[in-house]
């Protein structure tokens, strides 16, 4: 197909579906860019605080598209600015460049056809779309008006508690009217609203100098079992929905010693602020009630929380996005955020989380993006950011 | 320069000769590869001399592999800088899907066996590397090994951008020693096994410049056409390190550069793997000490590896036929010479 006849037209507020298929058509034709990246930021681990090299490496990909206003602010995000024909405004799209990852797996990736494997392959993807941005743009021949900010988000998973977003929204100068914020999976995630949400360990630790035969448990495991079958106790309401993730458990060191430490990860979500805080609570008395029977250590550290909150679905940002993505038949999955959407609704910017492609077994090391899916991903993107710079949400 | 035909003598003054001559190549024509990041600039010093670069990926079964070098090639020197005119995978015959990968991804893919088909095919990798000269188009052909797990586009611009830049290099080696951030100190620096036990000393003893270079075996290399098409391809373990000989007998250390790429993960291989390589090499190294005459009566050299192995309380022979077949240089070839018009 020539050039000439794949352009699309971008000439309406809302790209039409044969404008979004053009689109498309143009980044599948230039998918390695895409796929290019996708494997010079992947491959580099970037557990939260420990993001440098990937946001180096960003910053490098920025460069080689020719974007010159490029920089890392002092919490080590990661900033490319595009400007626009009139730049009177600016456009947010965001992706963290960190991710909860064991930075001693292998991070290698295998391609084969249809496919990219490789452990966290999926996570990277929002900032690897970042990345390639620039270049498809170009290649569509699309210049915004608005000024388009490329931000990889340091400090943003765990612990981080979206710390990278949140320093830049409080510094960066500009009036941003909206954010996107990317994410790997799944095509059609699309996310206007944030989740309440506390999030925890609660590490319970046997001293050297314990009693077994006074408090009669056989080791940290079993007291964390305790505290688990406590959790899933607390009565939980349907409405307002609320729930609780334990995401992660880990604990001992051999088949044939006592454990004397154990750390339970968990998430308490929820749409009401007041009930999530409730739960909270009523895990912190079961924590302490634990400690008190068991003569163990056991303590519940809470080092992140978001708000509820967010735009309605007949959001002007919110219904572009629809009509992009039923544009390039893609079925809408609607689902809350906690990620950096959360900040932004947060400072009351109207914004979405957008998915890019198919993928499985994301965070195992069999993680795997369909390739075939990521040009209509890509192509959802650029037509929401049409949309939106046409004036489409004004 | 002295000639290769007289094997460097004992004499301290020689020596003495040799190591400053070594020391002076180290600092002029030892690169670093974060030399040439910015290839921009790199492309348009190209285009101005008006060369044209090919790179070539001879494969036998890498599906697990060949993928990733493709996207990266072809989307960081291709579509995003045009610093390459040809991607190519060259196949031994690959019986996994080493092929359809490359395909997929963008890459030219020919069958060594269907290129100058009149000539009687042979299998081994020199092959492949000397197919390329009459297959692909380019006045500079890098040879990459598709077996690299953290495979770079630094891995073609650093090897390339020597011979851009310096018109006198013909033949630039990768080594892999430096990564960007490295504590102060001495370090050691080397190759591998067999470079360290069999070929460095081999050039110590008739060709003491060589050893300069520091990972002879590394196959990784970029090199003028005007240079491949003249010299002869052992088609097996033996290639590399007889194109060192050839290329330094004909013009030269200065002749040669070399480039430090960082890092570089591959397969590693078992001891009885490299007793094989070290065979070959050897053969063909002893053959390149006759054809140039640096020694004399040779007897006739065995073609067979001896190994050994134990089952139970038995001692096994395993034997091994390794001969090192040798092609003739590419300009010797009617079809070659009819194609490049050098009749």
């Amino acid at each position: 197909m020539n050039k000439q006849s794949t352009k699309p037209n971008t000439g309406f507020t809302i790209p039409d579906r044969a404008s979004l298929a053009a689109m498309a058509e143009v980044i599948r034709e230039h998918r390695e860019l895409a796929l290019g990246n996708i494997l010079l930021l992947s491959e580099i681990p970037a557990p939260p605080f420990h993001e440098q090299r990937r946001i180096q490496e960003f910053m490098h990909r920025l460069i080689e598209c020719g974007i010159q206003n490029c920089s890392v602010d002092d919490r080590g995000n990661g900033i490319g600015i595009l400007p626009g024909t009139l730049g009177d405004q600016s456009i947010l799209v965001a992706a963290s460049a960190d991710c909860v990852h064991d930075p001693d797996k292998d991070y290698n990736i295998a391609v084969q056809p249809g496919e990219l494997t490789g452990y966290g392959v999926s996570d990277s993807l929002g900032i690897s779309a970042l990345a390639t941005l620039p270049s498809m743009l170009d290649h569509l021949g699309i210049q915004l008006k608005s000024n388009l900010v490329l931000l990889a988000t340091a400090r943003s998973s765990g612990r981080g508690n979206l710390e990278g977003i949140r320093y830049f929204l409080r510094n960066f100068k500009q009036p941003l009217p909206y954010g996107i914020c990317l994410k790997g999976s799944p095509l059609g995630r699309l996310s206007y609203t944030s989740i309440g949400m506390l999030r925890g360990d609660i590490v319970c630790t046997v001293p050297p100098e314990y009693d077994w035969t006074r408090f009669g448990a056989a080791s940290a495991v079993m007291i964390m079992n305790q505290i688990i079958s406590k959790i899933v106790a607390i009565p939980l309401p349907r409405k307002p929905q609320t729930s609780i993730i334990l995401g992660s458990i880990e604990g001992g060191s051999a088949y044939d010693r006592i454990a004397r430490k154990t750390v339970l990860k968990l998430e308490i979500r929820g749409e009401d602020a007041a009930l999530v805080k409730q739960v909270g609570d009523e895990i912190s008395d079961i924590v302490a009630e634990t400690e008190s029977e068991s003569g163990a250590e056991v303590s519940l550290d809470i080092f992140a929380q978001r708000e509820p909150g967010g735009i309605r679905i007949s959001h002007p940002v919110v219904r572009s996005a629809r009509q992009v993505m039923e544009g390039l038949d893609i079925k809408p999955l609607i689902m809350p955020s906690t990620s950096e959407t959360s900040a932004l609704i947060d400072q009351k910017i109207p914004a979405i989380t957008l998915g890019l492609a198919e993928s499985r077994g994301i965070s195992e090391e069999q993680d795997t993006i369909d390739i075939s899916s990521l040009h209509r991903g890509l192509a959802q993107l650029i037509g929401v950011l049409v949309a939106l710079d046409g004036g489409a949400a004004s | 320069m002295k000639s290769l035909r007289h094997p460097p003598s004992s004499n301290p003054k020689e020596a003495k000769l040799i190591g400053s001559r070594i020391q002076e190549w180290l600092s002029t024509n030892t690169f670093h590869f974060s030399q040439f990041g910015d290839l921009r600039a790199l492309v348009e010093a190209k285009e101005k001399l008006g060369l044209t670069i090919s790179v070539c990926i001879p494969t036998l079964n890498e599906e697990a592999t060949i993928g990733k070098t493709v996207v990266i090639m072809k989307s960081e020197l291709m579509d995003r800088h045009r610093l390459i005119d040809e991607l190519a995978v060259i196949d031994s015959g690959s019986t996994d899907k080493t092929l359809e990968v490359a395909r997929e991804f963008g890459a030219d893919v020919y069958l060594a066996s269907e290129i100058l088909p009149e000539m009687e095919p042979k299998r081994g990798k020199g092959e492949n590397l000397w197919k390329a000269i009459h297959q692909l188009k380019g006045d500079i052909i890098c040879y990459l090994d598709a077996d690299i797990k953290n495979i770079h586009h630094r891995f073609v611009y650093g090897l390339v951008a020597p011979l851009i830049h310096r018109p006198e290099i013909k033949y630039v080696k990768a080594f892999y020693d430096r990564p960007l951030v490295f504590s102060e100190g001495v370090r050691p620096s080397g190759g591998g096994r067999v470079t360290e036990i069999l070929v460095r000393p081999l050039f110590s003893l008739f060709f003491p410049e060589l050893t300069a270079v520091i990972q002879p075996l590394s196959g990784e290399y970029a090199v003028r056409r005007e240079v491949l098409e003249k010299i002869p391809f052992p088609i097996g373990y033996g290639v590399e390190t007889s194109h060192l000989i050839d290329v330094y007998d004909k013009y030269g250390l200065s002749a040669f550069g070399q480039t430090d790429l960082n890092q570089r993960i591959h397969r590693n291989q078992p001891t009885a793997d490299l007793g094989k390589m070290a065979f070959g090499i050897l053969r063909a190294f002893l053959s390149r000490l006759k054809s140039l005459g640096m020694v004399k009566d040779l007897p006739d050299l065995s073609v067979m590896l001896r190994q050994f192995q134990a089952r139970d309380t038995a001692y096994e022979e395993i034997e091994f036929e390794i001969r090192e077949e040798e092609r003739p240089p590419m300009n010797t070839i009617p079809a070659y010479r009819k194609k490049m018009g050098l009749d």
